[in-house]
């Protein structure tokens, strides 16, 4: 009977009020890769983290190889053998490939020697792993997916025989997950053990060998995968069955809301980040903009929600939309009727540290609703909110509690009644269900549904394909700062808008797939990873 | 998590603090052979003791109502504004060309008249940095102490050349008699009983006082008020919701540097009724302890400037009638400042420790969010 | 204006620069490391008072640049407690620094030598001396090259020597060694070093140590090497100038050499403002020129000197993610 690789007993972890771990459980055997599945803040990150060194548990017991270990910080879970590749890399922009390997793992005091050694080491890890990198490139200038091989090769560099990975493929094209997970086998037959952390029930039933489910800080279940299926692992992840795709109509098309012609954008780094883009979006449709994040996505949506400048013609309802200047700001896109659910409703979404009446009004503060002569009427504010609560479901209901107090779905749920309530001729929707439990994703894709049935226009964009192939009448794919092509969802599928998503609109003849996603990636301008 | 309930946050924290640098500033005047409590003793009785004593801690209270208000609204931008010296003195230039150069028949339209000389001058020399930080992003703490040195330069100028009284000193003339302010003796004083006799505390102490409610309405009730504060929190979420940042680091700067500026009613106007050299005497770096210590709050500048032109007025009877010197002050003002500002997790965590292990264990989860969740 | 002019006011350029360049090298260190310093005026003041204070009181200058050291260490320690352990502000922290050293500075002085807030005046062992470096008399006579040698390098205090060598070393520290790796790493992404199994605090407070000692040796050479004693408020504004400077030198060494030569040179004109109506014909005001290096400093801040990029992770304290 072999002793698991890794064996966790009875560890917990609270942050405050909050139990982010309580009475773990699991075994991971060596040579397998092994999954830890859950919803958002279900606990699998801070898991892991205890693994790593990273956090301390307050209780529990950690074992490696059968060897009862103690973990206090990073350089013991290293010299344990454990590596672990964050969901967002720890990484130095501009610092070389070869410098980040090196960096806390360097030989002596002096840098030249240790560098030259790691050059070889590179060189030989990188051709037993086909983990090709240049060492002499600058982080920032490389891809996102090259970015994540550097993670994976500081691991190996430093010897790990166990290696974590957090939610590795949300940046990844289908293509280069697909190569990653080619790796991870390989790494699995020299005999690896490898824990992988996701949300996606995919790809748990097509690489791992065994399944753990989490839920609310507790571990409800391992089992086999191969004696396991999506409906099973969600429902355990959740507690009840769950609906897995949305009940949607056929989209009554009406006239053209939105018409977007040659938009381009260049960043303040001179970086053209946005190519000619042209699109339509008529009343009653939703729009589906899917791809990797940083391929323009986030300016597009800026662009329109008025916060960045660029060239080019945008007509809403007929009439045109400043793109420059006064009137290109966000205030006079909302008075335009664009509403506008950011990306990232902690960074830009809200004011984490306003009340929540106060996040009610962000945006709309001038509304003549919410004003009492030369002052802002508090009072019909918090009436408002109170309203918006009820009508969204928000909990706790109470207007004056802090945005930083609610959970992630219930912030969403802040920010979208905020937004849909206005009544907007075009809303634009970023990520709505990053971070959020499932309960609220259902929720939120009911009224984003619900807002195009009403007849408005709706710009999605998400890089959760699913989502995407869920809610969208038609799916537009974004890369490198084009519209690569447009589909109807129920005319295809993952794998093409997979292709797309990597710029290719053909598959290729004479080399695998992954390779020549490759090769287009580096030759195009890099993501940025802003998305992750 | 809300850990501390408000009012602890409000109140605890820099009153905890306070006592930490009173501690220390107790110690160091031990270390340096005088007695703390006698010198306690005798910073109350000549600061608060006596009409005296008053109409000089209020007089110096004034002073530093402007300078914190000053920081405190340039603080909700997130902007940290220490030129409020530099802008005094300018201030207080705008202040003596109003005064020398306009003639006015009754002290209040003088008063008038002056406060906007006093606050556009000050304004003005705020808003170099501010464009600055806007445009270019140069950090706004070197510019605004780069034009304190500027000031007193300028200032230097100013007073031994164009607008020098003659004569030997580096000051202008005396201000018309029609333009002095009505101080606190001739306020409250009667036939018989002479109060405040001698003192600089006048009128602009009110003026003071109407600052602060004018602030608290503009910061927490009008729309430029709530844009400030979102912008302070978060710049990101601000050109989302269409706030333009040039828009509030240059207003937010404005109105700090008007504030400053207005300090030089009381000490220009009111006390000197001339302009003479380094008439501000560090009241704008005070105005920093002054913010922090009251949070940025009016209410809180009000009260903790009263409290500095205590340990102020005190400060000069100990330098007075001890060995101490008056920079004991500025020796308290820092320990305030780095207590309140930048020790203020020091104080914070075993608080929230204590609130913590007060807590009744935790209710039913609050983060569910939906009713259809069967547990 | 002629050689011997121009050799005398570069060699007061050198010994103006000279607190500035340790002052400035101070904050490079600091910012690399993540750790953002707006108190190098305020440390450069306490070693200007406790080193004058010290070697008055001995009579030996080497004692004195100890303590002045000692003292800008205490007031790194208590930024790096503020900053690093407890996460406070560090631009709030740097002016509380500031402010703690005018004013105990004073007190302190007020109360041990009764002169009104400054020490004594150092002559002899008490202060630095300046170093004639060899052969300076026999090639003096060389015509050029001669008084360059005797006058402009050699004839400095040992300080002003220090300083210079200081920017290789610091160079060398930083890009040719490990710890020099994971200091720069620290103040770009504090994660990838704390991942790493490196201690992100351990690097933070040697960096600012490394800033509290350059610092002391600046102030201590403003008291007992350019002047003779400590007076109120000495340091006028340096700390501030050096943290432009190193704005302007990018965060880089051998750049903040050239950029502290050019403050230096800005504080040499005040005095003497006949060179500028000499040379430029024109008869600048004696206030214009007092303010010039403050205003220098604005406008390099403004940019029009070109933009540069701070450390990444610079002024944000390290929390690890949640």
């Amino acid at each position: 009977m072999t002793e698991p690789a890794i064996e966790l007993k009875g560890i917990s972890k609270a942050f405050g009020p909050v139990q982010a771990n309580k009475d773990i459980n699991i075994r991971v055997m060596p040579g397998t890769i092994h999954g830890i599945i859950g919803e958002n803040g279900a606990g699998k990150s801070t898991l892991m983290s205890i693994l790593y060194g990273f956090y301390k548990a307050d209780k529990g017991e950690i074992f490696v190889g059968g060897k009862k270990t103690v973990i206090p910080d990073s350089q013991a879970a290293i010299a344990a053998g454990i590596g672990m590749v964050f969901q967002h890399f720890k990484l130095v922009e501009n610092f070389t490939v070869l410098e980040n390997v090196v960096l806390g793992a360097e030989d002596s005091a002096m840098l030249k020697p240790s560098l030259a050694r790691a050059r070889r080491e590179l060189k030989a890890l990188a051709e037993e792993y086909e983990l090709n990198v240049d060492p002499d490139s600058m982080i920032q200038d490389i891809g996102v997916g090259m970015q994540q091989r550097v993670e994976i090769l500081k691991a190996l560099y430093r010897g790990a025989d166990i290696l974590i990975l957090d939610e590795p493929t949300g940046v990844l094209t289908p293509a280069e997950a697909d190569h990653l997970f080619r790796i991870l086998e390989g790494l699995k037959l020299e005999g690896k053990t490898i824990i992988l952390i996701t949300h996606k029930l995919r790809e748990i039933m097509d690489i791992t060998d065994t399944v753990s489910v989490m839920r609310r800080g507790e571990m409800t279940a391992t089992v086999k995968t191969s004696e396991t299926s999506p409906a099973e692992l969600a429902e355990l992840m959740v507690g009840r069955k769950v609906l897995l795709r949305i009940e949607k109509s056929a989209p009554t098309l009406g006239e053209v809301i939105l018409d977007v012609k040659d938009l381009n954008v260049t960043d303040s780094k001179g970086v053209h980040r946005l190519k000619n883009i042209n699109l339509q979006i008529r009343a009653g449709e939703i729009l589906g903009i899917a791809g990797v994040a940083g391929n323009g996505q986030s300016e597009l949506l800026e662009v329109l929600g008025g916060y960045q400048e660029a060239t080019g013609t945008i007509t809403l309802r007929e009439r045109k939309i400043d793109l420059t200047g006064a009137g290109s700001d966000g205030q006079s896109r909302r008075r335009r009727g664009i509403a506008h659910v950011p990306e990232d409703r902690q960074r830009e979404g809200l004011i984490m540290d306003y009340h929540a009446w106060e996040n009610v009004a962000f945006g709309y503060h001038h509304d003549d609703r919410y004003r009492k002569g030369l002052l802002m009427d508090n009072a019909a504010i918090k009436a408002d909110t109170a309203d918006k609560m009820k009508r969204f479901d928000v909990r706790p209901p109470d207007p004056e509690l802090t945005a930083r107090n609610f959970s992630g779905g219930n912030q969403q749920k802040i920010v979208l009644a905020r937004e849909i309530e206005r009544n907007p001729d075009l809303l634009l929707v970023g990520q709505p269900t990053r971070g959020v439990d499932i309960g609220a994703i259902e929720f939120i894709h009911e009224q984003i549904v619900a807002l195009r049935d009403q007849g408005k226009a709706i710009l999605l964009v998400s890089v959760e394909l699913e989502e995407i192939l869920a809610l969208s009448d038609r799916v537009a794919v974004m890369f490198d700062g084009q519209i690569m092509g447009e589909r109807l969802p129920a005319e295809t599928d993952e794998k093409e808008l997979g292709l797309l998503m990597a710029g290719m609109t053909d598959l290729p003849e004479d080399k695998p797939v992954h390779q020549a996603v490759e090769e287009k990636l580096a030759h195009a301008g890099t993501g940025d990873g802003r998305g992750v | 998590m809300d850990v501390m309930p408000k009012w602890a946050e409000v109140t605890l924290v820099p009153l905890i603090s306070l006592v930490l640098a009173a501690a220390l500033s107790a110690i160091v005047i031990l270390a340096i052979g005088e007695n703390p409590w006698a010198a306690l003793k005798l910073m109350v009785s000549g600061a608060l003791g006596s009409t005296y004593g008053w109409g000089y801690t209020i007089y110096y209270a004034t002073n530093f109502i402007f300078t914190g208000l000053a920081v405190s609204i340039a603080f909700q931008a997130r902007m940290f504004n220490i030129g409020g010296e530099g802008q005094a003195l300018v201030g207080g230039l705008g202040v003596a060309l109003v005064l020398l150069y306009l003639p006015f028949p009754h002290w209040s339209i003088a008063l008038i008249a002056s406060a906007a000389g006093a606050a556009l001058f000050g304004a003005a020399w705020a808003f170099v940095p501010a464009i600055l930080q806007a445009k270019r992003g140069s950090h706004i703490v070197i510019t605004t102490i780069m034009f304190n040195f500027i000031a007193a330069s300028l200032l230097n100028y100013m007073l031994v050349g164009p607008i020098k009284a003659p004569g030997q000193e580096p000051a202008t003339s005396k201000f018309p008699e029609t333009t002095r302010l009505p101080s606190f003796q001739d306020m409250f004083s009667t036939a018989d009983t002479v109060l405040f006799r001698g003192t600089p505390a006048n009128i602009t102490f009110f003026v003071g006082i109407l600052a602060c409610f004018v602030l608290w309405l503009l910061i927490w009730r009008t729309r430029l008020g709530y844009e400030l504060r979102a912008f302070g929190h978060s710049e990101s979420a601000a050109k989302y919701a269409g706030i333009s940042p040039t828009k509030i680091i240059v207003v937010s700067m404005l109105i700090s540097g008007g504030l400053a500026g207005m300090m030089a009613i009381n000490n220009v106007q009111g006390e000197a009724e001339r302009l003479v050299l380094n008439a501000v005497e560090g009241a704008g770096f005070i105005g920093i302890a002054v913010a922090l210590m009251g949070r940025s709050h009016p209410v809180g500048v009000f009260l903790a400037a009263l409290l500095f032109g205590f340990l102020y007025q005190g400060g000069a009877e100990l330098a007075l009638w001890t060995g101490i010197p008056r920079e004991l002050i500025v020796v308290i003002q820092a320990l305030v400042i780095l207590f309140t500002g930048a020790l203020d997790n020091m104080v914070r965590m075993p608080l929230e420790k204590v609130f913590l292990s007060m807590r009744r264990p935790p209710k039913p989860d609050r983060k569910s969010t939906t009713a259809r969740t069967a547990e | 204006m002629d050689l011997n002019t121009l050799i005398q006011m570069l060699d007061a350029t050198v010994r103006l620069a000279t607190p500035l360049l340790l002052a400035c090298l101070a904050g490079l260190f600091s910012e690399r490391a993540g750790i953002f310093d707006i108190g190098l005026e305020g440390k450069m003041l306490a070693a200007a008072f406790l080193s004058a204070a010290i070697a008055s009181v001995t009579g030996q200058v080497y004692l004195g640049l100890l303590a002045g050291v000692g003292a800008s260490l205490l007031l790194s320690a208590i930024h790096g407690v503020a900053s690093i352990t407890f996460r406070g502000n560090q631009l709030i922290s740097g002016v509380a620094i500031n402010f703690l050293a005018a004013g105990l500075t004073v007190v302190i002085a007020q109360s041990w030598f009764r002169q009104g807030g400054r020490t004594p005046q150092l002559s002899g062992d008490g202060r630095f001396e300046t170093i004639t470096l060899p052969f300076a008399e026999t090639l003096s006579g060389v015509p050029v090259l001669g008084p360059i040698y005797a006058e402009l390098i050699s004839g400095h205090s040992i300080l002003v020597y220090v300083a210079f060598l200081a920017v290789p070393l610091t160079w060398w520290l930083l890009f040719r060694t490990r710890f020099g790796l994971r200091l720069r790493a620290v103040g770009e992404n504090p994660a990838a070093v704390d991942t790493a199994g490196v201690s992100v605090i351990g690097l933070r407070f040697a960096a600012v140590g490394i800033c509290g000692i350059l610092c002391g040796l600046a102030g201590a050479y403003l008291a007992t090497g350019l002047q003779t004693s400590f007076t109120k408020d000495m340091t006028s504004g340096r700390g501030y100038i050096a943290l432009a400077a190193l704005i302007f030198a990018k965060w880089r060494p051998w750049y903040a050499l050239y950029a502290c030569l050019l403050f230096g040179f800005l504080q040499v004109i005040p005095l003497r403002p006949d060179l500028i109506t000499n040379t430029l014909g024109l008869r600048l005001n004696g206030q214009l020129l007092e303010a010039l290096p403050y205003i220098l400093t604005v406008v390099i801040l403004a940019g029009f000197v070109g933009k540069a990029i701070p450390p990444r992770a610079g002024g944000t304290p390290y929390v690890k993610e949640r």
